[in-house]
């Protein structure tokens, strides 16, 4: 239990951080860097590299790249929904999540599991 | 263009949306952690680049932009889901670099030190995403 809750703070930190720099920095477009920041990797891995070694959290990070590509995907969808098709950005980028979820799991199972 | 900080954009951020950015974040963290214990590493990874913040970042960063506007006595304005959707652009490019990190860890960690890698893979993921924001800024010039 005592190691959840230091992950939990631990992941809420970091992203906290770099969500704080993506808000001072402008133009916009440039702040938009740090939504993609490896922020929840660099907490997961910290702590997974101390308790399971270094191997586990490699396997883990060759998982991430499938996750990063459907994150690129993902952040061009939303951007394209707010642009083009003039949806609310709460919306947009709620509902394209499932696009994540859809990209992630497919190249999970045909090509990780 | 030139990319400057702004502090006083940190006075615009009310504390529930700090909290807001803390628990999602937080949780997140646990649920990877959870996934990669419960079915393996494999499918616990995936989730290290989950779009966990985004959705409120999006949203913050479209209310603050009305909200500017508003203020300036402008009250039908487009500029908050402009600026939300510059935001999601952004962020695009940030997953390149992602993409790298993610890539320079898992072929590295097994062979180098851990702190290294880590700072090495967080310093790839800012200078690619930089060169790139800058190419692009560049291309969209000409």
């Amino acid at each position: 239990m005592m190691q959840l809750i230091f992950r939990f703070a631990v992941g809420g930190l970091i992203v906290s951080l770099f969500a704080a720099l993506g808000d001072v920095l402008k133009p916009k477009s440039f702040a938009g860097l740090f939504g993609a920041a490896p922020s929840v990797a660099l907490a997961t891995l910290g702590l997974t590299i101390a308790a399971d070694g270094k191997l586990y959290a490699a396997t883990e990070a060759r998982s991430m790249v499938v996750g990063a590509i459907a994150f690129c995907m993902y952040a061009a969808f939303c951007s394209r929904l707010m642009m083009r098709s003039r949806m609310h950005s709460t919306l947009a980028s709620t509902s394209a999540l499932a696009l994540w979820l859809v990209c992630a799991l497919a190249v999970w199972a045909i090509v990780l599991r | 263009m030139r990319v400057t900080i702004d502090l006083s954009a940190l006075a615009g951020t009310r504390w529930y949306e700090y909290g807001v950015r803390f628990l999602f974040g937080g949780a997140i963290t646990v649920i990877a952690g959870l996934l990669a214990k419960r079915f393996g590493p494999v499918f616990g990874g995936l989730f290290l680049a989950f779009p966990a913040i985004f959705p409120a970042s999006a949203t913050l960063v479209e209310k603050h932009e009305r909200e500017k506007k508003r203020t300036a006595g402008i009250v039908n304005t487009r500029r908050g889901r402009q600026a939300a959707a510059l935001d999601a652009r952004g962020a695009t490019i940030g997953s390149m670099g992602l993409i790298c990190f993610a890539l320079l860890v898992w072929k590295l960690l097994p062979v180098w030190n851990a702190g290294v890698v880590l700072v090495t893979a967080l310093s790839l993921w800012l200078g690619g995403s930089v060169l790139v924001w800058q190419a692009s800024k560049s291309h969209r010039r000409r």
